[in-house]
């Protein structure tokens, strides 16, 4: 698969002219000069690159902001490097916008213990973007035994997931929620009743009904974060609800907050521009696990991402290769990916539509899911550590699936003419701006 | 007049007038199923690939009967289980037969969409001889033209559609054609078969099949498969059929004539009777013979042909 090269640069001091420094958190919202200079923020102001003889980068039509996080991406490192691996998914990330992303654990083998924890960490040493392990909450991701979470943890682990699937034993969830408490790090739920999803391939309603297709019903979902809320509600841990698809998941998460129940909550671009009829056609590209739900579920989690009840947007960046989703609908593979489409996707149908502002942008990608995932907060201020998102909010453009740095294809978004873009990130020494 | 589509994919969308045109069409080619030298030259040089990646002897059979009797070289192929678990993909399977020059090719798979998946990437016209629970035109199209050749026409008739309704592609196709051509339907099963959002489609539900013989006069009747039971969708066989079986008890005492459709192959003593599947309201074995002009009409059409078929003889030569 032919993909463009990707050449961040390294420099020991850079500064950053005429763009606008956004961060909400800093109080910060002006067109000022910024110096990066050994890996900090050194110098914020008017003429803060006086006397600079270093490299200058000309801002104009760049929007900075703290750098944005993907809480949720699946790289197939080890297993199905031919699909992505942890550098060209870190790559997409950066091109995309992310200076920081968490992995889910289920390659193969997964991610289950300190030394498929510390792989990841190594295979990511360097790079632009960082990779956060999350580390599988049962051994084998089979759902029955704890994996060393203590020892996950301390090896680099930012969370605990068995997403793909999950964990389907109550009992199991509760000692995982007990347990993953002493670590501080959060267990996230891919929340399904297996039992109700029953083969389904897409959401069940009357387009599955026209297309013929076995339907997954919204209940699947509800009824498992339900489940996972009281859990968490029961032990007093804490949990986070992945790609969260429906209007019923919606009010029962926001339910669960007013009740003071540890709970937060992602859901993810797809969610949030697509609907079931885009598998009209049987395009496996809309082919997910949740499903693309209804136009009401769609604007039900808008609401939710405004009003706080969803935290963050995630990708779950799903690369598949082509000779397995270019198949027969049933016989696809769930998953599309996401990383460099999410950001120039919530600019276009967020910012844009008014639906959320820049600054609720900056919440949704960078604050809440670092404080959902306990990584340091990036700020724009003097002295913080250099961790910033580039956008272009106004560039035009469409979306050319050819030009992903990812190792994959899977996008239904291939052909979209988009308002916004990510335009690369700053992190440390290194930064990445797209041409 | 032609058809809009190169390919015949399901009835979803299709007008009264392209239903009326294949109808009118087979109804024109019907007679050549009577000669003594039932062929015609009309498809001579075409060559049609049969696909059939489920089991199936009546539409396997009336397809290559109906590509025998207008001339078209056929090959057939038929495979059970499904292309990738044989290693094989699909669009393999295209390949080759884009390599070979195939004009048209049928197929029946057990995927829902695979008739589109193939239509995507082939430049041969794709026939959907049944795909998954999607659709299954050619029967849903065998079936109208059984009713118009009984009941004189199809528009303002009830009709009734009993049994699994969730899993039938036969059901699909004939709710989408019957009411495009102007009949009413409405849906008779148990709950658990029923599929969601159904009533969001142009049919009525009836409560049960009381209020469905009291309404229809043309029945539908599905073949309940054995394995639904065992997946827990109804209790058993013997409740399906007192609550859905169109037995000789039910039709007995029926004032008005009914006529009876089957799609095959039947359950005998399960979804219908004997006496009801052989009887006097019974149009099953016509729906057979009509089922062969049906899918000449259709490979005519989907070849090019426009509205009624030469008839000349030099086929009988």
């Amino acid at each position: 698969m032919a993909r463009p090269d990707f050449k961040p640069v390294r420099a020991e001091a850079v500064c950053l002219t005429g763009a606008r420094l956004l961060d909400p958190a800093s109080k910060l919202d002006a067109s000022a000069d910024l110096l990066v200079a050994e890996g900090r923020i050194a110098k914020i102001g008017a003429a803060a690159g006086e006397g600079f003889e270093g490299l200058r980068i000309d801002g104009a039509g760049l929007t900075v902001v703290p750098g944005f996080v993907d809480l949720h991406a699946h790289l197939r490192e080890p297993g199905r490097e031919d699909e992505e691996t942890i550098r060209s998914g870190a790559e997409a990330a950066a091109a995309g916008g992310f200076t920081e992303i968490a992995c889910m654990p289920n390659t193969n083998p997964p991610v289950d213990d300190r030394p498929s924890v510390e792989f990841v960490r190594g295979r990511a040493a360097g790079l632009l973007t960082d990779v956060h392990p999350i580390a599988a909450i049962t051994k084998g991701q089979r759902g029955e035994e704890l994996v060393e979470m203590a020892d996950c943890a301390e090896a680099g682990a930012v969370a605990f997931s068995d997403d793909g699937r999950p964990v389907e034993k109550a009992s199991v969830l509760r000692r995982a929620v007990e347990y993953a408490g002493m670590t501080g790090r959060p267990v996230i739920s891919h929340s399904e009743d297996l039992s109700l999803s029953d083969g389904g391939v897409m959401h069940e309603g009357v387009r599955s009904t026209r297309l013929g297709l076995r339907g997954i019903p919204s209940i699947s979902e509800e009824i498992a974060v339900d489940r996972d809320i009281r859990i968490a509600e029961y032990v007093r841990g804490r949990i986070h609800i992945a790609h969260v698809s429906t209007a019923g998941s919606v009010r029962l998460i926001r339910e669960a907050k007013a009740r003071g129940v540890a709970v937060t909550a992602e859901t993810c671009p797809h969610y949030l521009t697509l609907t079931d009829e885009a598998v009209q056609g049987y395009d496996p590209n809309a082919k997910m696990n949740p499903p693309l739900r209804t136009a009401e579920d769609r604007a039900a989690l808008w609401e939710g991402l405004k009003d706080g009840t969803i935290d963050a947007v995630s990708t779950d960046h799903a690369p598949h290769s082509a000779e397995e989703k270019d198949v027969e609908f049933d016989a696809a593979p769930f998953g599309v990916i996401g990383l460099e489409t999410a950001v120039g996707l919530l600019l276009t149908h967020g910012v844009h539509k008014r639906r959320l502002t820049l600054r609720e942008l900056v919440l949704v990608f960078s604050v809440l899911p670092r404080r959902i995932l306990g990584l340091p907060e990036a700020r724009i201020r003097e002295g913080a550590d250099a961790n910033l998102t580039f956008l272009r909010p106004d560039a035009a453009w469409t979306v050319n699936r050819d030009g992903f740095f990812s190792r994959s294809r899977n996008t239904p978004f291939h052909g979209w003419a988009l308002k916004g873009a990510a335009a690369g990130v700053l992190r440390g020494d290194q930064f990445y701006l797209a041409p | 007049m032609q058809l809009k589509s190169r390919h015949l994919l399901g009835l979803e969308g299709m007008t009264a007038e392209e239903i009326n045109l294949i109808l009118d069409t087979a109804a024109s080619l019907k007679p050549i199923l009577d000669r003594p030298i039932p062929k015609v030259p009309t498809l001579r040089g075409k060559t049609v690939a049969n696909l059939f990646y489920e089991p199936s002897t009546r539409t396997r059979f009336s397809f290559e009967l109906a590509e025998k009797r207008l001339s078209a070289d056929s090959v057939s192929f038929s495979q059970s289980g499904s292309s990738v678990s044989k290693g094989e993909t699909l669009k393999d399977t295209v390949r080759n037969l884009q390599a070979m020059k195939i004009d048209t090719v049928v197929i029946r798979h057990g995927a829902s969409g695979a008739p589109h998946f193939l239509a995507g990437c082939l430049d041969a016209s794709v026939v959907n001889a049944g795909d998954g629970t999607h659709e299954h035109p050619t029967q849903a199209l065998l079936d109208m033209m059984t009713l118009r050749e009984k009941l004189g026409k199809i528009k303002g008739l009830k009709v009734a559609i009993v049994g699994d309704i969730l899993h039938s592609r036969v059901a699909r196709s004939n709710i989408h054609g019957l009411s495009a051509a102007g009949a009413s339907v409405g849906l008779c099963g148990p709950a658990t078969l029923m599929p969601v959002g159904v009533s969001d489609l142009p049919v009525r539900l009836y409560r049960n099949l009381g209020e469905a013989l009291e309404d229809a006069d043309v029945f539908i009747v599905l073949r309940i498969q054995m394995e639904r039971q065992k997946r827990g969708m109804f209790p058993s066989l013997r409740e399906y059929r007192s609550l859905f079986g169109m037995t000789v008890e039910r039709l007995e005492p029926l004032k008005k004539e009914i006529t009876i459709l089957h799609p095959g192959p039947i359950n005998r003593g399960v979804e219908i009777d004997d006496a009801v599947a052989d009887g006097r309201h019974s149009v099953i074995l016509d729906q057979v013979t009509n089922g062969v002009a049906v899918r000449m009409a259709v490979l005519y059409l989907l070849s090019g042909g426009r509205g009624k078929i030469e008839m000349e003889d030099h086929g009988q030569a």
